[in-house]
């Protein structure tokens, strides 16, 4: 962000501007702790662990720990839940992203009987989640025999309308002149769809997607009803599953090792696209 | 018009067609095992808002929501203000805090768990060297407070991102001017960029509680599994225990319809009432 501009009438160097930084770092420091903990954790052995306090510097049993995690895991290998978590984000994700371009364009762009109707009744389901009516969806994915399935995982959860209601805002920022420009042109409706709006809208799905293989990654209760086959697990859900029930020492290192493991994917996707996806953002508050 | 059908066959099917479900289930009361049930009217309702523990899930999920929403968004707000002074280094201390925005609100609540853990976590062992036994198993406030910690912690980065976008956008020269005129930056703060700030902190307090709803289930199952007693379940969190635990389905279909439209309402009043006065 070009930021040269900016006159020193507004900030000063000074005690204010170190204890800027000093509120930031300790900041990080907060949001961090528990991410190098989890860390270390996954590098030590179990018996470092068991005699708190646990070190502070990471250990020597990386590739031990990390090696029983994947290949092995608990129940399942966490390899296995890593690529379920995979597919299911993607498919939420994707699905989401196509289906609401489409219906946001058809809101927005057309005018036909009970468009309000159909915007109302998709704005309804952006509060209501998963988690809601999680019973009777439940049934219904049972009734389609879409238990462990990555379609059963898919679906109810592409069913909502936070991406709709988004790309609906910001067709709605996009100046009519260019749908008129277009018209005048001769382009048919899909045509400016895919060669106006859709290149208009690169950020916004970028970003878009972003959120929505994160929000598909960490789901978190749907899974964990209707997979009840370890073998369809997802990892964020396989975690708690790896804990011993009653009065058993959990394996620790293994365990975040897992919880590391789980966390790599977004993390990677959220540093990676920081920019396009910031962007985004900062283009969609406008 | 067909553009709007695969939507709406999704939804239709998986969010109309299950929501009508539980209103017509919560009229019945059926055996575990759904070989038969009986048509009970509002029976479901009745039983539930006369039960103890139903009224104070709503009391929990109430303290539950705010607290989060109002630690995730103040430490936000505040680490945003912080780095939007900044003319360099904002962008590393971005990096830096975005990454927990991407980790799961079960994995938060595992790594809470570990560090608050009574056999090994090692806050837990630090408390007791300073002589206070942390016991988040027993003891109803401090499992709250776990569950409210880890909850907003996962959070901060979201609505860090969200104020810090929203400050970058203000216009340079509105401050300039504010501060030629000779307003301090506390007065700049709450005169013209916390007005501003505020499509954005209504978009974040609507997102918050909703996250505070229903996707901290995560947090919760992982940390207390709504315990002890009831003393952190939550409205969804009752959902499930009584839907899939207890197998009580008429009383799990009559709380999703609570909810729904606990929730529908919620949001059709928010958007209603602070359209009208958030500036834009």
């Amino acid at each position: 962000m070009p930021r040269a501009n900016e006159s020193g009438m507004v900030r000063k160097r000074g005690v204010g501007y170190w204890l800027t930084h000093l509120g930031l770092i300790i900041g990080v420091l907060f949001i961090f702790f528990p991410i190098w903990l989890a860390f270390v954790a996954s590098t030590v052995s179990q018996q470092e662990i068991v005699r708190p306090p646990m070190p502070l510097w990471p250990g020597d049993q990386f590739i031990e720990n990390y090696t029983a995690a994947l290949f092995s895991g608990v129940n399942v290998p966490v390899a296995k839940m890593l690529l379920n978590s995979l597919i299911m984000a993607l498919g939420i994700a994707l699905g989401k992203i196509v289906i609401s371009l489409l219906s946001a364009f058809a809101i927005v762009y057309f005018n036909f009987p009970g468009r309000r109707f159909f915007f109302w009744m998709i704005f309804l389901t952006l509060m209501l989640p998963v988690e809601v009516r999680i019973v009777p969806t439940f049934q219904v994915i049972a009734n389609f025999g879409m238990l462990n399935s990555y379609s059963g995982l898919i679906f109810p959860l592409i069913a909502s309308a936070t991406a709709t209601f988004l790309f609906r805002q910001y067709f709605m920022t996009v100046p009519d002149e260019l749908a008129e420009a277009a018209r005048v042109d001769g382009a048919r409706p899909m045509q400016f769809f895919w060669h106006i709006l859709l290149p208009m809208s690169r950020t916004n799905i970028a970003a878009l997607f972003v959120i929505l293989f994160i929000y598909g990654w960490n789901q978190y209760l749907w899974p964990l009803l209707i997979t009840t086959d370890p073998e369809m697990n997802t990892i964020v859900m396989g975690i708690r599953q790896m804990f011993p029930s009653g009065d058993d020492v959990a394996d620790w290192p293994v365990i975040m090792a897992t919880s590391i493991l789980a966390m790599i994917p977004p993390i990677i996707v959220v540093i990676s696209m920081q920019k396009l996806f910031i962007r985004g953002l900062v283009d969609s508050e406008k | 018009m067909l553009l709007l059908l695969p939507q709406v066959l999704v939804t239709v099917v998986f969010f109309f067609y299950p929501a009508g479900q539980a209103i017509w289930q919560s009229l019945f009361i059926s055996d575990p095992f759904g070989l038969k049930s009986q048509f009970v009217g509002l029976g479901n309702f009745e039983y539930l808002l006369a039960d103890r523990f139903y009224r104070a899930s709503f009391a929990t999920t109430a303290i539950f929501s705010g607290l989060t929403t109002v630690v995730s968004m103040g430490v936000a707000l505040y680490l945003a203000v912080l780095a939007d002074r900044l003319i360099k280094g904002s962008g590393v201390y971005r990096t830096l805090l975005i990454w927990p925005y991407a980790v799961a609100p079960a994995v938060a609540g595992v790594l809470w768990l570990f560090m608050f853990n009574g056999r090994v976590g090692i806050v837990t062992w630090y408390l007791g060297l300073m002589g206070y036994d942390w016991n988040h198993v027993l003891n109803d406030g401090e499992a709250m407070g776990l569950v409210v910690v880890a909850s907003s912690w996962g959070r901060i980065s979201y609505n860090f991102l969200f104020f810090l976008a929203g400050l970058q956008a203000i216009p340079k020269s509105v401050i300039e001017a504010a501060a030629i005129d000779g307003a301090q930056f506390w007065t700049r703060f709450r005169t013209i960029i916390f007005p501003l700030l505020s499509p954005v902190t209504f978009f974040l307090l609507v997102v918050n509680i909703v996250y505070a709803f229903f996707e901290t289930f995560g947090v919760i199952h992982t940390i207390t599994s709504g315990g002890p007693q009831q003393a952190t379940t939550i409205l969804v969190y009752k959902v499930f225990s009584d839907g899939f635990v207890g197998q009580d389905l008429g009383s799990s279909a009559a709380q999703s319809v609570i909810l729904l439209v606990i929730v529908g309402a919620l949001t059709i009043v928010q958007f209603k009432f602070i359209e009208r006065r958030v500036h834009y």
